[in-house]
């Protein structure tokens, strides 16, 4: 069941509101706009579908207009950091940190400055854009360059904290946002603790599995969880900070269930679900399955279409839960 | 040895620094976006008094703060870490930028508390980084912005022109909304003045091509895009050297 202490929204189940990531990132951004002076906005000709534009419109001496040039986005950004400022530098996931991937590992990562990189519509759920639009390999790209921290807020609300959160960590940011309305999972008395993971339903039985999941698709892991009862008693934990990764919260929860489902709108190679793999190989293996996508590009379609075909709904998790279940005997 | 005499220039005329300070807020930045160069900065660095000269000969070896490309988090006063060409000019416009938004206001303009330099290869030209920076600078005015190009015709596989030509670096500069000075680089007086002119221009950025010859100084090895990236065997540089405090063998040396 839903634990009272995540404090969720009590009908998530039966009518989920729906809201865009991107705009908790936009409102938190306007925020940051009126209490720290030190913020400013890059944008790479994408204002309005990164939701920078109201902050562009309300304090336009602290927007600065890139143009298509996400090279020159990421080393301008790593200048105004060096200098002081707290720049967030906006555009789609597969062109900022895929394009200018070199310019973020030398003058952002290895040069240690607080650029916060949004990389906006990663996931298959850009839809119709199809795969050069659909980034599913960030998350892969910014985990292995040290300094750099990852948020993937898994709703809208969520995605407004971890922007405030971005803001006040010292050192480099990612943070992952989708380009679809999803379903609001959390609220505002829903803690969010940069770097902590949180359990977010837990079966009144001893759990059998423990699924950890990180963006919109933990919406899925609850559906599956929601599914599985009476069946196969299962905890489900956000994974909002991928990096750095909450390993106590990881090996207490794989501890407890003995076996693990990783849920992710991403490459398997290299994401959450590897990171989980890395940490439980050392402390405490157990079986893993992992909801991701399988070494495929992405295609046009209707975001639930392409969940459907990439195996990454509900059905599917409760497939990799059963699964799991078995591996263990 | 293209650089040295304009580095030479920056660190003990053109740049308002404090060796003892590295970090005072009001210093002028010298961004070294061709980070391969930084053993001609180290030096001059070491001789202003950020380091002990002794320390030049831990350059590129283990635990040494004077690492193979500069880190700046390794040694005060670097600025920026670098080494992949073509992404420093974006760090010195983004610092430029940053500068003029906190500029104080006077006499009705914003005259941001330091200038922004950067030191660029004529090689790191081919990246396209380079001119989305240059044009960036060139649309947002940053006036307080003067890159200095190493114009010394060669890169590691040959010839500039002839890997991909760069000419007429000066029409390219001034078609992005950049002021052009071009001056020989071995003229310490020509390349301050340069500077002191680039002062005056205030709706623009300035770009000083500093025409250099590669291996200046030593005979055997000017112009010879082989020694590009190559340091002498010990006799060599023992030679090479004797050839440069002897000024040819025009001069006797302390040295000697």
């Amino acid at each position: 069941m839903l634990l009272a202490q995540a404090k969720l929204k009590e009908t998530i189940f039966d009518q989920p509101e729906l809201a865009l990531t991107r705009d908790g990132f936009g409102k938190g951004l306007l925020e940051l706009g009126e209490t720290n002076k030190q913020v400013v906005a890059l944008c790479a000709d994408l204002a309005e579908s990164t939701r920078m534009l109201a902050f562009k419109e309300k304090y336009p001496e602290r927007y600065v207009e890139i143009g298509v040039a996400e090279q020159n986005l990421a080393a301008v950004a790593s200048g105004l950091a060096n200098y002081g400022k707290i720049p967030f530098i906006a555009s789609y996931a597969t062109f900022s940190p895929g394009r200018n991937n070199e310019q973020i590992r030398t003058t952002i990562s290895l040069n240690n400055v607080p650029v916060k990189i949004v990389g906006s519509h990663a996931g298959l759920s850009v839809g119709p854009d199809g795969a050069t639009h659909q980034a599913l390999e960030d998350i892969a790209l910014m985990r292995v360059q040290p300094n750099m921290t990852i948020l993937s807020p898994c709703d809208s609300v969520e995605a407004y904290k971890a922007t405030l959160a971005a803001a006040a960590h010292p050192g480099p940011v990612y943070l992952r946002l989708a380009r679809e309305k999803t379903p609001v999972m959390t609220t505002a008395e829903t803690p969010f603790v940069f770097g902590k993971a949180q359990m977010l339903w837990l079966s009144d039985e001893e759990p059998h599995v423990a699924i950890f999941a990180t963006g919109p698709l933990l919406y899925q892991a609850l559906l599956a969880a929601k599914e599985l009862e009476g069946e196969i008693p299962v905890s489900v934990t956000n994974i909002h900070t991928i990096k750095p990764l909450d390993r106590v919260a990881v090996i207490s929860a794989a501890r407890d269930a003995g076996a693990v489902v990783t849920v992710e709108e991403h490459q398997v190679a290299g994401g959450l679900g590897s990171a989980v793999a890395e940490v439980l190989a050392e402390e405490f293996p157990v079986p893993i399955q992992f909801v991701g996508v399988r070494d495929q590009f992405g295609q046009s379609g209707r975001p639930d279409e392409l969940l459907e075909y990439y195996k990454l709904s509900s059905a599917h998790i409760v497939t990799a839960v059963r699964k799991a279940v078995m591996r263990k005997k | 040895l293209d650089m040295a005499d304009i580095f030479a220039a920056l660190y003990f005329h053109v740049l308002k620094h404090d060796p003892k300070n590295p970090n005072w807020d009001e210093r002028d930045r010298l961004i070294l976006s061709n980070g391969h160069i930084v053993p001609v900065r180290y030096a001059a660095m070491a001789h202003a008094g950020y380091f002990p000269v002794e320390e030049c000969l831990t350059l590129r070896k283990f635990g040494s703060r004077l690492q193979g490309h500069p880190e700046r988090l390794r040694l005060p006063g670097l600025e920026t870490t670098s080494g992949p060409l073509g992404s420093g000019l974006s760090q010195a416009a983004g610092i430029a930028l940053g500068a003029r938004m906190d500029a104080p206001a006077r006499f009705g303009a914003s005259i941001p508390k330091f200038r922004v330099y950067c030191a660029l290869s004529d090689g790191e030209h081919d990246a396209g980084n380079l001119w989305e920076a240059a044009m960036f600078a060139g649309a947002n005015k940053l006036a307080n912005l003067t890159a200095i190009i190493d114009r010394n015709h060669i890169q590691i596989n040959g010839v500039t022109e002839e890997v991909m030509p760069l000419e007429g670096l000066r029409a390219k500069y001034e078609a992005f909304n950049w002021h052009v000075i071009e001056v020989g680089g071995h003229n310490i007086r020509v390349f301050i003045d340069a500077v002191e002119e680039a002062k005056a221009i205030v709706d623009r950025p300035t770009v000083i091509i500093a025409h250099t010859i590669p291996g200046k100084g030593v005979k055997e090895i000017e112009f010879d895009y082989l020694w590009h990236g190559k340091p002498p065997s010990a006799e060599e540089g023992k030679k090479f050297l004797h050839e440069l405090r002897t000024l040819k063998g025009t001069i006797q040396s302390e040295h000697e």
